[in-house]
């Protein structure tokens, strides 16, 4: 199966510090990557240039085998490109069903929304006049994941689902990520809690530095690295 | 009961024009986070079309009002939205306000200018032939019928718009996060320019609708503004409903004072600055929090070297009193303010800059300084100095204490309901007597203002008041670097940055608060006594809320940060009257000259002194270019004093060295210093420089 989303020889920085150095990155339709790697080494720089918010350098950002380098955030996400940015990713000042509402801009009916989100998270609806900024840190992650879900997007890219949330929820979550792969979605997962995701993810790639480290299968010679890596020792 | 029910109605047309023009603040506010001081001027410029097309062009009216609200309006909208905002867009709350007031002080000269304000334009209501018709007990004209009708029409319309559709959901949810609205596909920008399209409509409807019920005149129409914040302030600036609440609450209360306040010499200011006090009031009263987010950005402080400081200083008395030799006649009057004006800039420096307090009300503080002045240092005793300061500085505090509860631009929005207060109320009433002190203000006119006598001389010319104002201002830059470096300016920096931080950390904000509210207020009075005795006379009108704005833009352009923003100040506001000519037009483009510099501030966000630093810097430190700099301007002077050379001759003679030798430092610094070295081998291939620690901090918060 060929790449859906594609980052080839991506150069990226923020003023003029170079976070990522020719990073090469593919994620494949129905699979779900993780993007795994210490602090500062550029996994959520990587996640925004695939979502067009953070400009590139040099290099190219392919979708499908086109060349979309340079596209604008919202015509990639009409395009299907899905970011659920870091933190929570929900307009505070917006009721959950003005929020839900705000997911309709990529062809589902309003309708549709909120039966998809709903039925995946009871708990929105019963919240569905209440301000999002006034949920729990839970059920925001839910109403920003809930965007993932509801629009059926080609690519689903997923920054740090885990922070400040409980492991159950962690796990609840990701269950349902799961879900959104295996109907056919590229999933990209950037996550510092390794193990969350490891269980659900079909590959896994290291970045350290702005440089792909290593890449394969998240077997336990992945997570020995991993865990070397992030105690300090060399990988 | 009648008489009771008439002035309801009255209060209730006028709260409607209210209600729409609070509704346009509203609707603003949550679709874009600006806080629009501009709305009410934009119904002013709104109103002027209209009358331009009925009654000057002679137009029918549904084609004036479709002309102006169908095209003009929109039009008018997204200019501002793409020309004055969108550079601005991503820097943060305070500076998108600056950028309305400099909008508003604009426009309201602009109109001036267009529109000479000596003509009465009267405009007819709409209807004005049909007669009156009886609801019950009262009589209701078209006009007031026809508003309230509008009024209710845009509520439910723009409630609908806000809460029903998907356009209006996009539109809220840009101010929440721009970046996720570009992440679900809608479209930020054009969010934007329907709301700013609609605004202005409103904004519109408001001014053409209530300019036959009061005079056609720039600032009393823009000031409208302040009727309209007070509605929206009741609705917590995003409850439409209780907006309208808010605007019943100061229409009536508006009709209601001029129907049954008693006559008293004292008390018709009170009436016109009823809106303002109501404002200060529901500030206070009503909770409010800014919108969920982060919205700030924090300026850059920079420290000031003893040396320079000094250097700075000792240039600025040498200005004074190159200016007092060189300038004659009229030119003594024209650039005279120049050090007054910016002491009253030097006072956002501590303000401001350090502490992060916006305040609209500056140059009203330089007026109670230079009221004090007048009455006391008449016979130029120099302890009266002291006084206007002390007064000045009491009435800085006596603002901040319940101004404590406000921060940001509702700070600025609460000084500027103060200065109205002053301008409408206080400065204009006739003296009266508290606990046996008489108390004087401008006695409904103009006062005298008479020169200090020191060390027995009396300082009573133009040229001598140049050299004392010039020297008042060196020692209170002196004074405001001193402070930047001591312990009480860091702590107010420390304020600014995190209150929050600063109050776990041991401090007293609210002390701070008050010190520096009192230090600014002072420094401002200290500056409008100066300007007193520059101009002579002084009225109530030269330091009022609008004249002041001026002040406030240039202070803001130059960088509040900066200690050298007096000087700048002073010369970038009186600067400009060398375009000044005997054809009024001159004095027009003067006076819209701060407020274009204003709008330039998304291009310069740090202030125009960090430019001109880093240009003039190599030749400060520059061994040669400095002295003959130094050296021209010297001779110059000499040359100039002796008359052997003309005025116009000898500055671009001086400009044309200075620009000269600029290029010659920088040429040399240039070859001198090493060439680009990529970030990763500073500290390597170059050495480690003191600046680089925080050239990277600062890289890698932004990312």
């Amino acid at each position: 199966m060929s790449a859906l989303l594609e980052l080839r020889g991506v150069r990226a920085a923020h003023e003029r510090i170079t976070v990522l150095h020719g990073v090469d990155l593919s994620v494949r339709a129905g699979r779900v990557t993780a993007l795994l790697g210490p602090n500062g080494a550029g996994k959520t720089t990587a996640l925004r240039v695939a979502a067009g918010v953070h400009p590139v350098e040099s290099g190219r950002l392919l979708l499908g085998g086109r060349d979309v380098t340079g596209a604008r955030p919202r015509d990639l996400a009409r395009a299907g490109v899905c970011l659920i940015p870091e933190g929570r990713g929900v307009f505070p000042n917006l009721s959950v069903r003005d929020n839900l509402l705000m997911m309709t801009f990529t062809g589902r009916s309003r309708a549709e929304v909120e039966e998809i989100a709903f039925a995946r998270f009871p708990v929105l609806a019963r919240r569905a006049s209440q301000t999002a900024g006034t949920l729990s840190g839970g059920e925001q992650q839910m109403l920003a994941l809930a965007r993932g879900l509801a629009t059926d997007p080609a690519v689903l890219l997923l920054d740090e689902l885990s922070m400040g949330l409980a492991p159950l929820v962690v796990g609840r979550l990701y269950e349902q990520v799961a879900e959104v792969a295996r109907q056919g979605a590229a999933v990209l997962v950037v996550e510092q809690f390794a193990s969350a995701v490891l269980g659900i993810a079909d590959e896994a790639t290291v970045l350290v530095r702005g440089r792909i480290e290593r890449r394969g299968r998240p077997d336990d010679g992945l997570r020995a690295d991993l865990s070397a890596l992030y105690l300090g020792s060399s990988p | 009961m009648d008489q009771f029910l008439a002035f309801g109605v009255v209060g209730l047309s006028t709260a409607a024009i209210y209600a729409v023009i609070g509704s346009g603040l509203v609707l603003t506010y949550v679709t874009t986070g600006v806080f629009n001081f501009a709305h009410g001027a934009a119904g002013m410029l709104a109103a002027f079309a209209y009358w331009q097309l009925t009654a000057g062009w002679g137009w029918p009216v549904p084609v004036a009002l479709a002309a102006v609200l169908l095209v003009l309006a929109p039009a008018f909208g997204l200019l501002v939205e793409r020309v004055l905002l969108r550079p601005v867009q991503h820097l943060g709350e305070a500076e998108r306000m600056v950028m309305m007031v400099a909008l508003l002080s604009g426009l309201i000269a602009a109109a001036r200018w267009i529109w000479d304000p000596n003509v009465a334009r009267p405009l007819p209501a709409f209807f004005a032939d049909r007669t009156p018709f009886r609801a019950g007990p009262v009589t209701v004209t078209w006009h007031q019928a026809l508003t309230m009708a509008v009024a209710v029409a845009v509520a439910a319309g723009l409630w609908a718009l806000l809460n029903r559709t998907r356009s209006g959901a996009a539109m809220r949810a840009t101010v929440d996060d721009r970046a996720l609205a570009g992440l679900t596909g809608a479209d930020p920008v054009r969010a934007n320019q329907v709301a700013w399209v609609l605004g202005t409509q409103l904004a519109a409807v408001g001014g053409i609708l209530i300019a036959p019920a009061v005079a056609l005149d720039a600032q009393q129409l823009s000031l409208l503004i302040v009727s309209a914040y007070t509605a929206a302030i009741f609705g917590r600036l995003r409850s439409l409903p209780l907006t309208f609440l808010g605007a019943v609450v100061v229409g009536c209360l508006e009709s209601y004072l001029t129907g049954y306040l008693p006559q008293n010499p004292y008390l018709p200011g009170l009436r016109l600055a009823a809106p303002a006090l109501l404002l200060f009031a529901a500030l206070l009263l009503f909770p409010h929090r800014r919108l969920r987010g982060r919205d700030r950005r924090l300026a850059r402080v920079p420290l000031p070297s003893r040396r320079g400081a000094l250097v700075f200083a000792a240039s600025v008395a040498a200005a004074g009193v190159v200016l007092a030799t060189v300038l004659e006649g009229d030119d003594l009057v024209t650039f005279g303010p120049l050090f007054p004006l910016g002491m009253v800039a030097l006072s956002y420096v501590p303000l401001t800059g350090y502490a992060g307090q916006i305040s609209l009300c500056q140059l009203s503080m330089a007026g109670i300084g230079a009221v004090v002045w007048a009455h006391l240092g008449a016979d130029g005793r120099p302890w009266a100095l002291a006084v206007a300061v002390l007064v000045a500085a009491v009435a800085g505090a006596l603002i901040a204490l319940p101004a404590l509860r406000l921060s940001g631009v509702y700070l600025a929005l609460g000084t500027a309901a103060f200065a109205v207060v002053l301008d409408r109320w206080v400065f204009t009433l006739p003296s009266f007597d508290v606990l046996g002190v008489r108390i004087a203000l401008f006695e409904q006119g103009s006062l005298e203002v008479s020169g200090p006598s020191l060390l027995g001389a009396r300082l009573d010319g133009e040229r001598e008041t140049i050299v004392f104002s010039a020297v008042c201002l060196a020692l209170a830059s002196l004074g405001v670097a001193a402070l930047r470096r001591g312990r009480f300016g860091r702590r107010l920096i420390a304020l600014r940055d995190s209150e929050a931080a600063y109050a776990t950390l041991g401090g007293r904000p609210l002390v701070a608060r008050v010190a520096v509210f009192a230090l600014g207020a002072g420094i401002a009075g200290l500056g409008g006594a100066l300007y007193g005795m520059q101009l002579r006379t002084i009225t109530a009108d030269q330091f009022s809320l609008v004249a002041g704005l001026p002040v406030f833009l240039i202070a803001v352009i130059g960088g509040l940060g900066y200690v050298g923003n007096g000087l700048f100040s002073g010369t970038a506001f009186t600067g400009p009257n060398i375009l000044l000519g005997p054809a009024s037009w001159t004095q027009n483009l003067v006076a819209v000259l701060p407020a274009l510099a204003g709008m330039g501030l998304g291009h310069s966000p740090d202030g125009l002194l960090a430019r001109l630093r880093r240009d003039w810097e190599p030749v400060a430190r520059d061994r040669i270019a400095m002295p003959v700099l130094a050296l021209v301007l010297a001779l110059a002077w000499l040359l100039r004093v002796a008359d052997a050379v003309g005025g116009w001759a000898l500055l671009a003679g001086v400009l044309a060295a200075a620009l000269a030798l600029r290029e010659y430092a920088a040429s040399r610094t240039r070859s001198a210093a090493e060439p680009e070295v990529p970030v990763e081998w500073w500290g390597v291939r170059r050495p480690w420089r003191a600046e680089d620690g925080e050239v990277l901090a600062r890289g890698i918060a932004q990312g």
